[in-house]
């Protein structure tokens, strides 16, 4: 196929029916675990952005998520559909991205990843606030409702199973419109302002306004991922969205792969399974109950150290040299699955 | 279309027919965590975190009572696993050992979740899972809803009842005292007053302040209740506010008389604990003379109550390690009810007759005071004995009281004491 946005349309389909039908067969807890790297995966996806494409490093994701979570919490209550609170997640997380990201427009690098890490600092403090208190509940967080499955697919199917189809698609509809804003003209141009921003201005690029576009997209999808995951787990709280899990985000991005949507997949599915591994090895041994609470954080660290040392660009990057040959005929069609530095070398 | 075009949306397309096809299987779920010789138990409770002093003791004595139990043929010739996970009172972390427990590790039911902020995280996803979620370790009166969440009851009493019987206490104790509250800003806190202020006439409240749980400073509330000339200060929080409250007592130097809610005193001894460098010249023993508090449970220091014996029982035998202290008697009695429902759900348990066990209610156990469990109210127990601490335990003062969580009257019930039966074991 010719058309760059049919052939995305015809793999977001694909991989949302793959994976649904993987979801039916899964066992309940699984599917959970499923719906929460969904989840996960819009926010990693969109980090893959502004950090791969753009070459930007932002510690403020789960800020920007947290965002997304309380606005689907504060709406889901008022009568307002799924889809249009998740909506206004990911509209108001952008909207504060556009804030955010004009305060930072001189900023870059790790100076940006320090103002990020500020707000990530910060933001969860803000429920705490006087006036916002009563309406933010504080340390307790809000509790987002459960609603059941409509009726109509009600009677097929359990609210784990809804929940985890209901995140699958949102992250496929993000998927999809990153993968196409990768390979579109304005993909083209953040990777011309993360290899090289003077060559950039040279021709004719606004490296500001492409700097703030892969920032708020990142902010956009990390909203849209805050608000299926408070959906998913029932809760918007402060210690959901704290600085650990957006340097979590980062490292997550780092292990998958820099360079590709597809390393966004293996890192949000790393930043869902380290913990339950961590927590069987505890189950196994049965570690003392202070052992098995820092354990998830050791292996995870223990997984970026070892990814690191065996796949220094990323588990997507390692992958695919594993399959080269299969892999020269893969990307000629699916570019995006294979990172940059392999591609270049051909 | 090319070729691999046509593939990949074939194979889409019997991915799609087979999500469509399974569906989930309902009747076994009504029996999930039940099997001819087992029932499966879980709950969630701070184990580690500021607030596993004392409460992280609770599920561990649950445990001991449900393997005494065991060690007597279980209930209905099951016995009971019962597997705790921490949550270190942290919401996030409740949400996810919850799930863990019910979809992974299947648990029946989840009997006795500590915590207020924790266990509301949880409660509308275990009734949506119509997963039984009994005796909820926390008085928030949100748990007595039997329309909106079915499969849920409460225990400990609710904060509005509580706050009637300590009310109705000051009015006949103290007529015409000047009385200031100072209560914890949130549910509990506001439930108290609630409670508090059906009672209390309104002219003699000379002050209300509130704290923010997190803020530990709480002088300038002390100051402005020293300034009104309060008599009586009561207290709806947790033991590390009211161990504050009485620092601050102590650097005003003010004498107040101070009553404090069952979960703000807890347990002297922890608010001995906190209250330990105080002064240089008061010990702390001197300092938790004369707080007036309540409590529902036969108190650990009564050596000679046949509840209390049973329980050192079960501990010697089943958890040596375990300190005795009101937490013990707590988890174990929360057990015993618990108990109570799997024997009077008969011998063919599903979720439904388990909650229909407790909604029929009329459970005798350790407690003074009867439960509210009916179709109609889930709510735990509905009354307490009022006490002063003497010495380095409570002393209970006249009769237990009960009301209801409305504008009902408090008064006295008179029922006499239940004892255990004599293998420890509720009858069937």
């Amino acid at each position: 196929m010719r058309s760059v946005f049919a052939r995305h349309t015809l793999l977001a389909v694909s991989g949302l029916a793959a994976v649904s039908a993987v979801t039916a067969t899964l066992p309940s807890y699984w599917q959970f675990e499923l719906a929460r790297a969904a989840c996960m995966l819009s926010a990693t996806a969109g980090l893959t952005i502004l950090m791969g494409y753009c070459g930007q490093v932002s510690a403020g994701q789960g800020a920007f998520m947290a965002v997304g979570a309380y606005t689907t919490a504060l709406l889901l209550g008022e009568r307002l559909s799924l889809a249009a609170c998740l909506a206004c997640s990911a509209a108001t997380a952008g909207t504060l991205g556009v804030v955010v990201g004009v305060a930072c427009a001189r900023i870059r690098g790790p100076y940006l990843a320090g103002a990020t890490l500020a707000l990530a600092l910060a933001l969860p403090s803000v429920t705490s606030i006087g006036s916002l208190r009563p309406v933010l509940q504080a340390e307790n967080g809000l509790t987002v409702p459960v609603n059941p499955p409509p009726s109509v697919v009600g009677l097929a199917m359990s609210i784990t199973q809804w929940q985890a189809l209901i995140a699958c698609v949102a992250t496929s509809i993000m998927l999809w419109l990153l993968a196409n804003l990768s390979r579109s003209r304005y993909g083209r141009t953040l990777r011309a302002v993360r290899d090289e921003e003077v060559a950039a201005t040279l021709s004719g690029i606004r490296v500001a306004q492409v700097q703030l576009l892969a920032f708020v997209v990142a902010a956009v999808s990390a909203g849209l991922a805050g608000g299926t995951l408070a959906w998913v787990t029932s809760l918007a709280s402060p210690g959901a969205f704290g600085v650990t899990l957006s340097l979590m985000l980062i490292a997550a991005v780092v292990i998958g792969g820099l360079g590709s949507l597809m390393g966004a997949v293996w890192g949000s599915l790393l930043l869902v399974l380290v913990p339950i591994w961590a927590s069987e090895i505890s189950a196994t041994f049965e570690l003392p109950v202070t052992v098995e609470n820092s354990l998830p954080n050791g292996v995870f660290g223990l997984t970026l150290i070892l990814a690191v040392l065996i796949f220094p660009a990323g588990i997507q990057s390692g992958l695919a040299r594993v399959i080269t040959g299969c892999g020269h005929r893969v990307s000629q069609y699916f570019p995006y699955f294979v990172p940059r530095d392999s591609r270049s070398k051909r | 279309m090319s070729w691999r075009s046509r593939i990949i949306a074939s194979v889409s397309a019997l991915a799609l027919a087979l999500a469509g096809c399974a569906g989930p299987q309902a009747d076994e779920e009504e029996t999930t965590g039940v099997t001819e010789t087992t029932v499966t138990i879980g709950s969630h409770l701070p184990l580690t975190g500021p607030a596993s002093p004392g409460f992280g003791e609770i599920a561990p004595a649950a445990k001991a009572y449900f393997d005494y139990v065991n060690a007597h043929g279980g209930v209905h010739g099951r016995k009971i696993i019962y597997k705790y996970r921490d949550d270190a009172y942290d919401p996030v972390r409740t949400v996810s050992v919850v799930r863990r427990l019910v979809e992974q590790d299947k648990v029946f039911a989840i009997f006795n979740g500590i915590g207020t902020p924790t266990h509301s995280k949880v409660v509308d996803y275990l009734n949506a899972r119509k997963v039984p979620d009994l005796i909820v370790g926390s008085g928030c009166t949100c748990w007595d809803s039997p329309t909106q969440y079915p499969y849920t009851f409460g225990y400990l009493i609710d904060y509005v009842r509580e706050g009637k019987i300590l009310g109705a206490y000051i009015k006949k104790t103290f007529p015409g005292a000047r009385v200031a509250y100072l209560t914890q800003d949130d549910q509990l806190g506001r439930d108290g007053v609630r409670g508090l202020d059906k009672e209390i006439p309104a002219a003699s409240v000379v002050s209300r302040q509130v704290y923010q749980p997190g803020n530990l400073n709480i002088t300038p509330q002390v100051t402005a209740i020293d300034q009104a000339k309060a008599d009586v200060i009561v207290q709806f929080g947790i033991p590390q506010y009211a161990a504050q409250l009485r620092k601050a007592q102590l650097r005003l130097d003010n004498n107040a008389r101070l009553v404090l809610n069952i979960t703000s005193s807890d347990e002297p001894s922890t608010l001995l604990r906190l209250l330990r460098d105080a002064s240089p010249d008061a010990s702390a023993n001197s300092l938790i003379q004369g707080i007036i508090t309540d409590g529902f449970l036969p108190l650990p220091s009564d050596t000679d109550n046949a509840w209390i014996k049973l329980f050192t029982k079960a501990r010697d035998e089943h958890a040596p390690s375990l300190p005795v202290t009101s937490n013990l008697v707590f988890g174990m009695s929360a057990a015993y009810t618990l108990v109570q429902a799997l024997q009077a759900a008969g011998p063919d348990l599903t979720r439904q007759s388990l909650v229909a066990a407790m909604q029929e209610g009329g459970f005798e156990g350790p407690s003074f005071a009867p439960f509210g469990y009916s179709k109609t109210s889930h709510a735990g127990v509905i009354g307490t004995r009022v006490g002063i601490i003497e010495g380095d335990s409570l002393t209970y003062q006249g009769p237990t009281m009960i009301t209801d969580d409305g504008n009902g009257p408090v008064k006295p019930d008179n029922s006499p004491p239940h004892l255990p039966p004599k293998d420890g074991v509720p009858a069937s």
